[in-house]
């Protein structure tokens, strides 16, 4: 008893050690991406100078933005200033814990663990409110509002759609989801449900034509305007791990998770499968970034409430009443 | 109906969106990689002005008439010449322009009785103090091979 539960401690540490580096190094390879493909989108070849292909240059980045100066604006709730940064990444790293990377390697395999993703991914939302307000400043505030606003009209078809998948497989492990795909992948089943979780999933990353609250901070201000240095590395790095998990799971809801098509393995372990197709589905919403201009606000919550949410629910009712009777 | 049609036809059109910047990613980039690579600049470019070598007398045919000096509407130009003797031509025998005040209208090229200043290539003006803005026609010429 004693030795399995020694066991089990190490198993945590390890695994928390192993999520914090892989998380630091996936920003880094996303922030070199992106810019990557910005650049060659843009007819331009993006970092080069520094490391080969510029794959240091976000190293580069970060030694710069912890050489900044924490600057609190005198006038700021202080207490919130601070923690709300720390609030925003927090919840993206318990993701990593029940995402199924391969059959042997799920941190922790939870009875709800689609859910348990769902719920950590509405803190950040809490997380950019307190950051907006603890700025004291009306144009930080109000980009605050819009993403709070913003990331509760898009969680509602995100959710929906993802109850589609979950009716169809009665469950919420991830494990068992990505199994009851060995056959067909879900998004053959449900092309509906998958597109709507991808606008939804960009939509609540703050990411793509939906980045009105951190655009702002481009052309005015946006919630994390008063940040500096490494509390605003924060906030970016919670977006590009953020992007990891949605993606993720879209994979693994969607996309099959760690099979190959229609069951051909083609002796590739699980886990290149999967990261295969998660980072494919990233590049995709890296490319959607760099292709529209970003909606207006307005036009942002009409989308959501007349097109997204309409539509997810036809497809959740479609569903039940096609699952009753087969 | 409308409303469908909005949605469909709106989806069609971000495909179409997508399918150009994929497009765009496999094309060569269009920029050089500066200070490694250049490219070759065009004849036509209208570079800070220099004498032009005559290959009549190989040198220049300033005369030191003072025109460009004159007309200059920053008042950049400094000319100085000599004369031999009473009734011999002048020759200019200093030229200084202040480049970093010239408004690059071509006043003084238009303007030169003798047609012996011309525009140069001169693009990359990376100096180090203002005084590396004044330039020394004169020292240019000799400096330049033919």
């Amino acid at each position: 008893m004693g030795h399995e539960m020694g066991s089990d401690w190490v198993r945590l540490v390890v695994g928390l050690v192993v999520v914090l580096a892989f998380s630091q190094l996936n920003a880094l390879f996303l922030v070199w991406l992106e810019r990557k493909v910005a650049g060659h989108i843009q007819l331009r070849p993006g970092p080069k100078e520094v490391g080969p292909f510029g794959l240091l240059q976000t190293i580069a980045d970060g030694i710069k933005l912890v050489g900044k100066e924490l600057i609190t604006p005198a006038t700021a709730d202080w207490k919130l200033f601070i923690i709300a940064p720390v609030f925003v990444f927090m919840p993206v790293l318990v993701g990593f814990l029940v995402l199924p990377f391969s059959p042997q390697l799920i941190l922790r395999d939870m009875n709800a663990g689609v859910l348990l993703i769902f719920a950590f991914s509405t803190f950040t939302v809490l997380a950019i409110l307190a950051g907006g307000w603890a700025s004291n400043n009306k144009y930080a505030l109000l980009g605050a509002v819009r993403s709070v606003a913003q990331n509760v009209a898009y969680e509602i078809p995100l959710l929906l759609s993802v109850m589609s998948v979950v009716l169809m497989v009665h469950s919420m492990r991830f494990a068992e989801i990505v199994q009851a795909q060995d056959k067909l992948w879900f998004i053959f089943l449900q092309p509906v449900a998958g597109l709507i979780f991808l606008i939804c999933a960009t939509a609540e990353t703050n990411r793509a034509p939906f980045d009105i609250p951190e655009a702002e901070s481009e052309l005015v201000a946006g919630f994390h305007t008063e940040y500096s240095g490494m509390r605003f590395g924060l906030f970016f790095l919670a977006e590009y791990t953020n992007m990891f998990i949605v993606s993720a799971v879209a994979t693994s809801l969607f996309f099959g998770g760690w099979q190959g098509p229609f069951g051909f393995d083609l002796h590739i372990p699980g886990i290149v499968w999967f990261l295969m197709k998660t980072y494919v589905l990233i590049f995709v919403i890296m490319w959607v970034r760099w292709t529209f201009p970003r909606l207006r606000f307005d036009q942002l919550m009409n989308f959501s409430w007349k097109v997204m949410i309409p539509l997810s629910l036809a497809n959740l009712l479609v569903t039940a009443v096609v699952l009753k009777f087969i | 109906m409308s409303y469908w049609k909005e949605i469909i036809e709106g989806g069609w059109s971000l495909v179409e969106g997508m399918r150009v910047t994929i497009r765009r990613i496999t094309k060569p980039v269009v920029t050089v990689q500066y200070p490694r690579k250049h490219i070759p600049m065009t004849a036509a470019y209208r570079g800070h002005i220099e004498f032009k070598r005559f290959p009549e007398t190989g040198t220049h045919r300033c005369i030191a008439c003072g025109t460009c000096q004159r007309t200059c509407p920053a008042g950049i130009i400094k000319v100085q010449g000599l004369k031999q003797h009473a009734m011999s031509p002048k020759v200019a025998t200093h030229y200084f322009v202040d480049y970093t005040r010239c408004s690059l209208c071509g006043l003084c090229v238009e303007c030169c009785p003798t047609q012996t200043l011309q525009y140069s290539n001169e693009y990359q003006l990376e100096w180090s103090s203002r005084w590396d803005g004044v330039l020394d026609l004169m020292a240019r010429l000799e400096g330049k091979q033919s």
